[in-house]
């Protein structure tokens, strides 16, 4: 009974948390009939319409291309600066780099987005890649030295200290010893920074127009046409939504490390 | 050069060697130095040139500033009411999503506090609305808030309750919104204060019970004392983001209806990227930089205190 009780409780606290998904998945598989119907539709007849219509009528697949080179370019470059400066960072104490982690994390992101958008403008960077991932960069990079630094803390002293005493340099060490080591932690992690850049609504919505819109601007902008059509819309949120909860499920358990950011400094 | 004449041999391999022991010797500045010009660009910079903005008057980007000093800083103070409503709809909204993950994710982290057949699949589940991209879930929710339209309705006629106008209405806008923040977070405290359980030591249970306290008392006096520390730091994290929230109140509602739930963060972007009044929104944002900073600081002060 107690078991019983247990499991109900559950179900219900779940139902919640999966209904939501249930929900966009179902609508994006009705016709605008049963979508517009005054009850609620249980059963309905599934098609694929809205999901034709989307990629008929948008260059939807461009909008996909564009969040997956911005997404993998702000990925790259993070773990590219931001393994070195985490191991120079582990096994040391630098408040310094905690505050600015920190402050990436507390200032409002529009701080950023003014003076950027003004000297973008003036370079001519507005709606390129390069300026979307400069500014995607402002999360990864944070995140990829925070997670890369407990990482690195878990590989023994003993071991760096054995590559020293035989005469590999620091860099070697790095590259030869520390790197192969937290090969899986450096995936989780690039995994991690790729799905923050693939969600990433504010900075896309000022910084990228036509070439460069990303998916989630592009999805927002549907909606502010005025024509509300909900079919279309929840099928687009359901491509949008599918790659990273299939990426999120591969990294379950560092998803709340990466989430979290040290705040006792 | 003179390395180059006095060893022609192997010049290259020399200038390798001695490279590398250089790098070797300023390990720390050579791998920290990308980061450091990132973020002296990216960060420092930005930073420096929004506290200059504060003091301009500056429309549009392209009339040049004029210096203005505090008169920025007076105009939102003192006749600015969209200001202050802001800061109200930011303070409630932050206080009832926050409020509700804390209560309900401690619960769920209880909850989840044991061996059960499908604890991972229960786990991957919680996760899902935290990772699931936030403009498409404010999409959702838009659709399932519509008051003919949407779901919630329908479901609450089906269980004999009168529909509600949700974020159609400005009394009700920000519960709404609140309820759509608690959906997507409450698991992120869940998932954090599940951790601080299971680190939890085993012996005050076992006292606990020599006493004859029911479960109810040993969660109360013995379980909740010793994870608020990681509950408050939780809190603290959902508690930042929350006074930042964008994507959600911007899909959702536009901070409409009127202004009824324009944050700080809608409400500078409006004057930054829609009015283009640079110099006032850099002012706005100063000001909810320092309100963000104080109620953190106020809040872990609290925590250190307590523990």
């Amino acid at each position: 009974m107690r078991t019983f009780l247990f499991y109900l409780t559950l179900a219900l606290v779940l139902t919640p948390f999966l209904f939501v998904f249930a929900y966009m998945v179902t609508t994006s598989l009705k016709s605008p009939l049963d979508i517009t119907s005054p009850d609620f539709k249980v059963l309905f007849t599934p098609t694929l319409d809205n999901y034709r219509k989307v990629f008929a009528e948008n260059e939807f697949l461009r909008f996909g291309i564009n969040s997956a080179v911005i997404a993998t370019g702000s990925t790259a470059i993070a773990l590219l600066l931001g393994a070195p400066a985490a191991y120079a960072i582990a096994h040391r104490h630098m408040p310094l780099f905690a505050v600015a982690i920190l402050s990436s994390r507390i200032t409002p992101g529009i701080t950023f987005l003014i003076p950027w958008f003004i000297i973008f403008s003036r370079l001519g960077w507005v709606d390129t890649y390069r300026s979307l991932i400069l500014a995607h960069l402002l999360i990864n990079l944070p995140l990829a030295i925070w997670m890369l630094i407990s990482y690195f803390e878990d590989v023994s002293p003993e071991l760096i200290d054995a590559a020293r005493v035989d005469g590999a340099t620091s860099q070697r060490t790095f590259w030869s010893i520390v790197l192969p080591l937290t090969r899986g932690g450096i995936a989780a992690t690039a995994i991690l920074a790729f799905i923050f850049s693939w969600n990433n609504f504010m900075f896309s919505v000022v910084l990228a127009l036509n070439t460069t819109k990303t998916l989630p601007v592009a999805v927002f902008n549907f909606m502010s046409y005025g024509n509300l059509e909900w079919g279309p819309i929840t099928a687009a949120a359901t491509i949008m939504t599918l790659p990273v909860v299939v990426l999120a499920l591969l990294v379950q358990k560092q998803i709340v490390n990466g989430l979290s950011v040290r705040i006792d400094v | 050069m003179s390395i180059v004449k006095s060893e022609p041999l192997n010049t290259r391999e020399a200038l390798t060697e001695r490279l590398g022991a250089w790098v070797d010797r300023h390990l720390p500045a050579v791998f920290l130095s990308p980061t450091v010009a990132f973020l002296i660009l990216m960060m420092a910079f930005p930073i420096v040139f929004t506290l200059w903005l504060a003091f301009q008057n500056w429309i549009g980007g392209i009339a040049p500033a004029e210096f203005v000093g505090l008169e920025n800083f007076r105009q939102l103070i003192f006749e600015d009411p969209r200001f202050w409503d802001a800061l109200g709809h930011t303070f409630s909204f932050t206080a009832l999503a926050v409020g509700a993950q804390v209560v309900i994710g401690v619960g769920v982290a209880h909850l989840l506090h044991r061996e059960f057949v499908g604890r991972g699949i229960a786990r991957s589940v919680f996760l899902l609305p935290m990772i699931a991209t936030p403009v498409a879930v404010a999409l959702v929710w838009r659709l399932m808030f519509q008051p003919d339209l949407g779901i919630l309705n329908d479901i609450l006629a089906s269980l004999g309750f009168a529909g509600l106008d949700w974020t159609a209405s400005q009394a009700s806008v920000i519960p709404a919104l609140a309820l759509v923040d608690t959906w997507e977070w409450t698991s992120f405290i869940a998932l954090i204060v599940l951790a601080g359980l299971s680190a939890l030591p085993e012996w005050p249970y076992e006292a606990a019970l020599v006493d004859g306290a029911n479960g109810w008392q040993t969660f109360w006096h013995v379980t909740l004392p010793m994870v608020r520390p990681v509950i408050i730091v939780a809190a603290v994290f959902r508690l930042i983001e929350a006074l930042k929230t964008f994507d959600l109140i911007l899909v959702v509602t536009g901070g409409g209806p009127g202004f009824a739930s324009e944050t700080m963060n809608v409400y500078a972007y409006r004057l930054g990227f829609q009015y283009q009044r640079l110099g006032y929104s850099a002012a706005l944002l100063i000001v909810f930089f320092l309100i963000i900073l104080g109620i953190t600081a106020l809040l872990l002060r609290f925590r250190k205190t307590s523990s």
